[in-house]
């Protein structure tokens, strides 16, 4: 081949190529389907009885909205508010998003009931998990960060916290002393990830990774403290009652994840059947009620609740929809 | 490749188009690399340890492959054709993301095909451009190329940016434009890149040959010295988490600091292969590792915050460049052309294994010991290798060109 048919070859197959990804960009639309929507409310994270989440398909995709709880599929209300990941509760909401950039980074917007932003943080990395304490005074954050080597792959996760009450911030809760039977863990590669708190402000419980393990972690705020307490967890989530902890676990030779309900007492531990591929840190809807998000064929994710003992499978209570919070 | 007559061309022609191929394919895998964890993690909501699983530990994988494809390469003197096997697997691997939907299990088969595509391809096209060039350029040859490659590694996210500017949330057209660039690397490596003539004589036992290839003059010594200073590099990941932990680094700053060593990576390369080239490549990857040694006793020593990111980006920046393609450009020569596929793929394969050694332990050190004593003991340990690699060098030194070699 001749240099000039070379190029000529060359060029046409880049401007072939150039024109498929054209042509998949204006056929193939970014997502199936588009949800009618209810009329836009006034902004009241406050107002009871709401279910909130983000929507996750079509045009409206990452927008929050609101519903009736309770109300099955009624039309979304959306606020004008987009979010990766989003929690409300005690009349504060956080809200995880993306920053675009050429490399992943995000800010979580801590906002009042009326949804004015009242603190901004840059984070690094890509939204993970987002909570406010019941009270709505302390809100937790966890970004899951790449990158962070050029060569290599390998992942870690940066969870912050921040205390309304007197505006502390802590970036990354990496640093807390950690004890496993009473004996402090130092390790380069711990990762902490999906914090949950106690009704008191004080008690916390997350997951930390290390080793290629998960444990929960139990964590007292004012001692700065942080305990091992049980291998294979991720994603924990409080009970109002304080007393049972929702996580999800690895079973069947750690190839799928579950949730399952430890009472914090007895140590008893309820797997609830049906959740298999559950990947979302679960929220308490009531005493008896689980919501969690789940991906779905087709792209789709939904929104799942389950009952915390009985033995009954899940049932869809959202399509479309993800970071389920109840008002 | 060369013309007969006239000045000779600074760099190969084919050395120039695997350039072009790796820049096209880089800018494919960056593509998907900037958006999976988005993707992964807010599209389908998976948890940090299952896109740790997906990321997965398959190396060892990877390292059977690239000596087997070094090994293929060799006996059916076909480095064109295993390079490119390599390419379309990779390229396959991004359309295959595209029809993966949701699938962890698929999404995970599909970058292990990335890998392994990657791992069969580097030892053939190294051992291309090694053979392209002349014997006293490869320091500039191996330069240029990873320069290209790394141009390919930076604007990836920002071609990703681009796409998703255009269809937000979007992932699979990031992924379809991926599959774009690695077709047109494929394209680009058929039409441009020749088969480095076959040498006269092939290899008689390729499996035996290649095992004796470990005796040839200044093979062992070489794998014993690179394996020494791969043992004592501690890893990118360490180095940045080090650097974290000494500063009180505003967090979402923390991913500019890959892409800026890529960026000093990306300008040394090309000049550092033409100083390797003069001052010597053996020399010259030393230089990388003392770059790597004051990185570790920056980030030792107290400093103010400032200095600190920029000393250490451009010493990193510098180790890369000084060590990367220059490992190569120093090893060609060890091996006749028709082994050297073979011979790189070892020499590789060396390198990674023991780095990835190096990176574990400084962990366990870290964890056992505490983070200053694990610097001081890898600072030491880097010394210690580098005195091995200075000794006896003046002596036996490496030979710049053997039997059946180039052209």
């Amino acid at each position: 081949m001749s240099p000039r048919w070379r190029l000529a070859v060359t060029t046409a197959a880049a401007l072939a190529l150039a024109l498929g990804v054209a042509g998949y960009l204006l056929l193939v639309p970014p997502h199936s389907t588009t949800p009618a929507l209810g009329p836009t409310i006034a902004p009241v994270l406050a107002q009871p009885g709401r279910l909130w989440f983000r929507m996750s398909a079509g045009t409206t995709h990452g927008t929050i909205a609101s519903a009736p709880s309770g109300a099955g599929q009624a039309m979304p209300a959306p606020v004008p508010l987009h979010c990766d990941r989003f929690h409300t509760a005690g009349g504060t909401g956080v809200c995880v998003r993306s920053v675009p950039g050429p490399v992943p980074t995000s800010e979580a917007l801590v906002t009042d009931a009326r949804l004015v932003v009242r603190q901004r943080v840059a984070l690094p990395g890509v939204a993970s998990r987002a909570r406010v304490s019941a009270s709505g005074h302390l809100v937790a954050w966890t970004t899951f960060v790449t990158g962070d080597s050029y060569a290599q792959g390998g992942f870690s996760t940066r969870t912050g916290l921040l205390d309304l009450r007197g505006g502390n911030l802590v970036t990354s809760i990496e640093d807390i002393p950690l004890y496993r039977d009473g004996k402090r863990l130092r390790s380069p590669d711990l990762n902490y990830w999906g914090m949950t708190f106690a009704a008191d402000d004080d008690r916390f419980y997350a997951t930390v990774a290390t080793n290629g393990r998960t444990y929960l972690v139990e964590g007292r705020l004012g001692r700065w403290r942080a305990d091992v307490r049980r291998e294979n967890v991720e994603c924990p989530s409080l009970a109002a009652d304080g007393n049972r902890v929702a996580f999800k676990k690895r079973v069947d030779g750690a190839k799928v994840w579950r949730l399952a309900v430890l009472d914090l007492a007895t140590g008893r531990e309820t797997e609830l059947p049906g959740t298999d591929g559950v990947d979302d840190q679960a929220l308490w809807l009531d005493d008896q009620t689980l919501a969690y998000g789940m991906a779905v064929a087709g792209g789709r994710t939904d929104i799942f609740v389950v009952h915390a003992g009985a033995a009954t499978p899940p049932r869809l209570l959202r399509s479309d929809a993800t970071s389920p919070a109840v008002t | 490749m060369l013309p007969a007559s006239g000045p000779r061309p600074a760099v190969a022609g084919t050395v120039v188009a695997l350039g072009a191929v790796s820049f096209c394919t880089d800018v494919s895998s960056e593509m998907v690399a900037a958006v999976l964890p988005l993707y992964l993690v807010v599209g389908l909501g998976l948890s940090p340890v299952q896109v740790g699983l997906l990321d997965g530990a398959q190396n060892g994988a990877t390292a059977l492959l690239r000596l087997a494809g070094g090994h293929l390469a060799d006996r059916w003197r076909r480095r064109k054709l295993v390079a490119g096997i390599g390419y379309a697997m990779s390229a396959a691997a991004k359309a295959a993301l595209v029809a993966a939907d949701t699938a962890a299990t698929s999404i995970g088969a599909a970058l292990l095909l990335d890998r392994l595509g990657k791992g069969l391809r580097t030892a053939p096209r190294d051992a291309l451009i090694s053979l392209s060039s002349h014997p006293g350029t490869q320091g500039r040859a191996f330069g240029v190329h990873r320069a290209m490659d790394t141009a390919g590694a930076l604007l990836g996210p920002l071609a990703a940016l681009a796409v998703l500017a255009a269809a937000p949330g979007h992932y699979p057209a990031v992924f379809v434009a991926s599959t774009a660039f690695a077709v047109l690397g494929l394209v680009v490596l058929a039409v441009f890149v020749t088969e480095h003539p076959a040498p006269a004589r092939r290899a008689a036992a390729p499996v035996r040959a290649g095992i004796a290839l470990l005796r040839r003059p200044g093979v062992p010594t070489l794998c014993v010295r690179v394996s020494l200073l791969g043992a004592v590099t501690i890893g990118d990941s360490f180095v940045y988490l080090i650097l974290q932990r000494r500063l009180d680094f505003p967090l979402a700053w923390f991913p500019l600091l890959p892409l800026g060593v890529a960026a000093g990576y990306l300008m040394l390369a090309a000049p550092i292969g033409r100083l390797a080239d003069r001052v010597g490549r053996w020399r010259t990857f030393l230089g990388g590792h003392t770059a790597l040694l004051a990185t570790y006793l920056t980030l030792a020593v107290p400093s103010a915050a400032g200095p600190l990111v920029v000393g250490v980006i451009a010493l990193m920046g510098f180790y890369y460049a000084a060590t990367d393609g220059v490992l190569m450009a120093a090893a060609a020569p060890l091996f006749p052309a028709e082994l050297r596929t073979t011979g790189l793929a070892l020499v590789q394969t060396v390198h990674a294994l023991t780095r990835a050694v190096g990176a574990v332990a400084f962990g366990a050190a870290w964890t056992a010991w505490g983070l200053s004593a694990a610097l001081t003991v890898a600072a030491g340990g880097a010394v210690v290798a580098l005195l091995a690699g200075v000794i006896g060098h003046g002596r036996d030194r490496f030979p710049r060109q053997v039997t059946g070699g180039v052209r």
